[in-house]
């Protein structure tokens, strides 16, 4: 099922020439209405007039997050402030967050973008939606939200936390969808297992959309058996609109992007260079239609590939594959990149341990130390040491051939490992703090 | 005799097994017997209680991971040789010992075996 058949399925001719149309017109837009761009543009010996079809865009110099906070908190903005009619925020952890304004219009764009993915994954109005995202700065929950209002669909908007109550209401209303991040939606399904007054045959949802987080192959086959569920990625960032800029479709190979609203490219993220088509690298994103802080050549520090092959579910967007990581998330250690989906894939390969997990990054007499806390599933704890200390080898074993460098695991007790009820923390780089 | 022992599995941190006799002694479990074997990461506590469906409903309650194991109980004369006696009809019955703790008290010396075969070493230490 298509939400926007003409768009989601046009030849890539056609889907070219608009692109190139809204490029023209971002571009000199954002050169008339904002100083930071003027700048940019000018320094890079550009005009907007240079910028013909989308094959230009490569002149373009880029922006990343940075820019973001230096221009904090309007800095970017190209529409007025009384075209302005909502702000969200980026979940910041250090100093100022990333603001975004939306006009009516980027609203609508956003939420259509939700309403494709929704509706890729085999959602209609007959569906109860509930949304598990946090709901405020946030994009996850209200951009959730607006999409499942798009398609007509009832909308249980639970926000995140409180997860006996989101138990209770999934069972008691007949939620037929959650939107969530992975993570907690793991937790979600644990606390359902767990639940001496559940049964799985209470819970009526057919999939899910997770996003908001990077996530494995290993995580989506779990969240699907443990819920029963189709379970989807949806992509997406503040700084280029919320959830929703692209999503899998049923194939479940590969995340289709909205490329008539945000185009995205590959670049190496050392050279800046595009790399070549199907090629690994980071995604860099242009909006083609917002009005309120349109982004130009933003760097998202993701790190994937493209597809542009036509997909069977007959959508011509090009897919993205898994994100691998991100060119800022990666960890050195021992001079080795190490990326935490690559353990996260890892730890659930083998059965008997939980997916949760824990990497502690030290240095100790200049070496760095790697730790990595595991738990496993209950009936895994038991009286002989020896079977705990063999499936520890077994992790240890797949780790090093997998990342090249051996971490220490610690098999810790069941459930101390901190839950997360937004995006989870998986990392801890002591190194950072003393350097 | 065969009877039940609780195998608790703790995080190698200063404060676990305090945290443990505290919450079984709340409950009013007593211990009759304990040892404590631990790697780098994380330990085994084995006990013996006086009351087990207690303490495991106990240590549940609160997180912990505990699983019932069968050992085998004997209780020996306190004098030079009655162990090294019994422990001989388990290495001639070819059976492997896990591992084992004992202590005595007055004349009498208990000893916990574990072995791969719980019932077998029952059987040939009775004799």
């Amino acid at each position: 099922m298509y939400y926007n058949e003409e768009i989601e399925t046009m030849d890539r001719e056609s889907l070219r020439r608009l692109q190139s149309e809204r490029l023209v017109h971002i571009v000199r837009y954002t050169y008339e209405n904002v100083e930071f761009y003027r700048k940019r543009m000018d320094e890079a010996g550009v005009k907007p007039e240079d910028i013909r079809s989308i094959d230009d865009i490569s002149k373009l110099p880029f922006m990343q997050k940075q820019d973001l906070r230096d221009y904090y908190p309007f800095g970017t903005f190209a529409a007025p402030m009384k075209d302005i009619v909502r702000f969200h925020a980026s979940s910041g952890t250090t100093g100022k967050p990333i603001v975004a304004g939306y006009t009516q219009h980027d609203l609508d764009c956003w939420s259509e973008g939700v309403a494709r993915c929704l509706t890729a994954y085999g959602a209609t109005k007959e569906d109860i939606i509930q949304v598990s995202y946090g709901y405020g700065l946030f994009t996850g929950g209200l951009g959730a939200h607006d999409g499942a209002s798009r398609i007509g669909a009832s909308v249980l908007p639970t926000s995140s936390g409180n997860t006996s109550k989101q138990i209770m209401l999934m069972k008691d209303l007949g939620s037929t969808v959650l939107c969530c991040t992975p993570s907690y939606a793991l937790f979600l399904a644990e606390s359902i297992e767990n639940d001496p007054d559940t049964s799985p045959s209470d819970i009526k949802l057919r999939f899910g959309a997770f996003g908001a987080e990077p996530w494995t192959e290993n995580m989506r086959k779990e969240l699907e058996n443990k819920l029963g569920i189709k379970a989807y990625d949806i992509y997406g960032l503040t700084e280029v609109s919320g959830p929703g800029v692209g999503g899998e479709c049923e194939c479940q190979d590969g995340t289709h992007l909205w490329e008539d609203m945000f185009f995205p490219e590959i670049i190496d993220p050392v050279t800046l260079q595009p790399v070549k088509p199907g090629e690994q690298g980071e995604l860099v994103f242009t909006t083609l239609t917002k009005e309120g802080m349109p982004v130009i050549r933003y760097r998202t520090r993701d790190l994937t590939h493209l597809i542009y092959d036509k997909c069977r579910c007959g959508r011509t967007m090009v897919r993205m594959a898994r994100i691998m990581g991100r060119s800022d998330d990666m960890l050195i250690i021992r001079g080795v990149n190490v990326f935490p989906s690559q353990i996260e894939s890892v730890i659930l390969e083998i059965p008997e341990f939980t997916g949760q997990y824990f990497v502690t990054v030290d240095r100790v007499n200049n070496v760095d130390t790697f730790q990595v806390d595991v738990e496993l599933r209950p009936e895994y704890y038991g009286d002989a040491m020896g079977k705990m200390l063999r499936l520890k080898d077994r992790l240890v074993g797949r780790l090093v051939s997998v990342l090249g460098i051996r971490p220490e695991i610690r098999i810790v007790e069941p459930n101390s490992i901190a839950r997360s009820q937004g995006k989870a923390k998986h990392v801890l780089d002591k190194r950072i703090m003393n350097p | 005799m065969i009877i039940k022992q609780l195998s608790i599995f703790l995080n190698n941190e200063i404060g676990r097994f305090t945290e443990v006799t505290r919450i079984l002694a709340e409950a009013g479990v007593n211990l009759q017997a304990f040892t404590l074997s631990e790697v780098s990461d994380f330990g085994i506590l084995r006990l013996i209680t006086d009351n087990n469906e207690k303490a495991i409903a106990i240590l549940q309650e609160n997180s912990y991971a505990v699983s019932t194991t069968d050992v085998v109980y004997i209780e020996l004369p306190d004098r030079p040789g009655t162990l090294a006696k019994s422990i001989q009809k388990i290495s001639d019955a070819g059976i492997s010992v896990e591992y084992m703790y004992a202590f005595s008290q007055g004349n009498t010396a208990s000893v916990v075996i574990r072995t791969d075969d719980v019932r077998q070493c029952n059987d040939v230490i009775s004799k």
